[in-house]
């Protein structure tokens, strides 16, 4: 394999590399990102104080390990659920630890939906932790968090 | 309008979970990136809402933002009863609305 | 003058990026058989070099975003042009007459007395035959009628003719594959033959193989041409990229396409 020696890769190539870089690279502007906490607050939000309370189980979120382009990683959300009138999904959130906002997408089903089943494709500006969040018709939460390893590609994406 | 495709069975039985596809040509603009050129932040304009419709009767719907991907997918389930039209409808922040129809024979 | 380190895979797994590689890794180990169409000896698809993810959207006609431009290029055949014509009015059907077409070109053009590409010869067609004004190479009628007639060569092999007056069009265009360029001196081969398979960073690089395009690619978010690639491509060895449509562009789409000659197109694909 020919290998060729370097003698440095650009400054802003090395910030990028680093991770810092990555959201500017994929959003156009590097400013305060969402954090966990941010999550936490946005999450509480959208359940009315119930995330506090959220339990594990019941809902899985499926992302790649590795993403291989930020712009669009597919994500599948299920929740373990019979969806009868007394008891079904009433709202998924996807929450962002890493994007410049940790909103992303809720979605909102009926026991007409049959299934708590929603598929879509997202965009994570770095490595991050995305968080599902089930709200059943009874009250309870459950919660899942998901790391995905989101990387920045060798000549510029 | 913007381009939508739909993947919805046109046959089921009843009792049937059945699951629905769809996909929408749309840039989602997220308001955080910049024109390469002047330097400006290029407006944010997102389809914020999916709407699914069975006899006019929501069954499905999901809120987006800007960490949604350009030409979003959407794909969820349907526990077919009776025959009857779909309604799928993307709502813009601007207020455009495209929407698809779809009907399906339920035995 | 900077030039660059590509390290091998397992060198990579050493690095920085640690673990995150060694998934990387594992996730592209591929048993040969189930990539054996899309490979012609020691040619491959970039479809070889790309996560399953992606691999997923192209397989399913539905999931594919690419497929949005080809129901619009689909739409526009039959769209009356100016003067009251459409493709449809030559061509009816395009499943027969589009098929095996755009797997041909570029070709030896008698009137410019050069190669034509396939985009350019459906300028050419607006032009003559409807009525109409040229578009832009990147624009969305252009990409659509493209991605719409490339579609009706999907399966089938690249077979660009590249003897008699093609010729010296294809000398040009190895000599511009071969040739350093750019502030990182670097030329096609360096990536695309002497390290496809490796890791540039985060990226596993492919062999640069046309047969994809267009192609609906993640970081563009749409499709794009293979112009539109070879414009991203100098830029990123900090080159001055020449316009889409250039002597210089057409002469490397034909070696690229000769190279890789047997491989089966697959517009629209979808690549990162």
């Amino acid at each position: 394999m020919t290998k060729m020696k370097v003698e440095v890769l650009d400054r802003r190539q090395f910030v990028v590399a680093a991770g810092a870089g990555a959201a500017a690279l994929i959003t156009g502007i590097s400013g305060a990102n969402a954090t966990p906490e941010k999550a936490m607050e946005l999450m509480t939000k959208l359940t009315n104080g119930g995330a506090a309370k959220a339990m594990d189980g019941k809902i899985k979120v499926d992302l790649p390990e590795i993403a291989e382009n930020g712009n669009t990683v597919p994500v599948k959300v299920s929740v373990d659920s019979a969806m009868t009138a007394d008891d079904y999904v009433k709202s998924v959130h996807l929450v962002s630890e890493g994007n410049p906002g940790p909103e992303m997408a809720s979605f909102h089903f009926t026991p007409a939906s049959g299934k708590a089943n929603a598929a879509a494709r997202m965009r994570l500006a770095k490595t991050q932790n995305v968080v599902g969040i089930a709200e059943m018709s009874n009250g309870t939460i459950y919660m899942s968090k998901t790391q995905v390893k989101v990387t920045i590609g060798g000549c510029g994406g | 309008m913007a381009k939508a495709r739909v993947k919805a069975p046109k046959k089921a039985k009843a009792g049937d979970i059945v699951t629905i596809k769809t996909l929408i040509t749309h840039k989602m603009e997220s308001g955080r990136r910049k024109n390469k050129k002047t330097g400006k932040l290029i407006p944010r304009h997102i389809i914020d809402k999916f709407t699914a419709k069975f006899d006019g009767v929501e069954f499905f719907s999901s809120d987006w933002h800007g960490a949604v991907s350009a030409n979003p997918y959407m794909s969820f389930s349907f526990r077919a009863e009776k025959s009857g039209e779909f309604e799928f409808i993307w709502h813009d922040e601007k207020g455009e609305e495209t929407v698809k129809k779809s009907k399906i024979t339920v035995a | 003058m900077t030039k660059m380190t590509i390290l091998k895979r397992s060198q990579m797994l050493a690095a920085v990026l640690g673990g995150m590689m060694i998934g990387l890794g594992t996730s592209n180990t591929v048993v040969a058989d189930e990539l054996a169409a899309f490979k012609v000896g020691d040619m491959h698809s970039g479809y070889v070099y790309t996560a399953k993810e992606t691999r997923a959207l192209q397989d399913d006609d539905f999931e594919n975003p690419g497929m949005l431009w080809v129901e619009e290029g689909e739409a526009l055949w039959s769209k009356a042009g100016a003067n009251g014509k459409s493709c449809a009015s030559c061509h009816e059907d395009p499943a027969s007459t589009m098929k095996g077409v755009a797997a041909a070109y570029p070709k030896y053009d008698a009137k410019t007395k050069k190669m034509i590409t396939i985009e350019q010869v459906i300028n050419r067609e607006i032009v003559e035959k409807t009525g109409g004004k040229a578009v832009k190479w990147e624009s969305k009628q252009l990409l659509s009628l493209t991605a719409f007639v490339a579609y009706q060569s999907r399966g089938m092999p690249l077979a660009v003719k590249t003897d008699g007056e093609a010729a010296p069009f294809l000398a040009k265009g190895k000599a511009f594959f071969y040739k350093r360029r750019g502030q990182l001196d670097m030329a096609c081969k360096h990536c695309h033959e002497d390290n496809a398979g490796n890791m540039i960073r985060a990226d596993l690089l492919s062999q640069g193989q046309g047969n994809g395009f267009p192609t609906y690619r993640l970081k563009w978010q749409k499709i794009g041409s293979l112009h539109r690639r070879f414009r991203g491509c100098n830029k990123n060895i900090r080159a001055k990229p020449f316009k889409s449509g250039s002597d210089e562009y057409v002469n490397l789409e034909l070696f690229v396409k000769s190279r890789g000659a047997g491989l089966k197109m697959e517009s629209p694909s979808v690549r990162r």
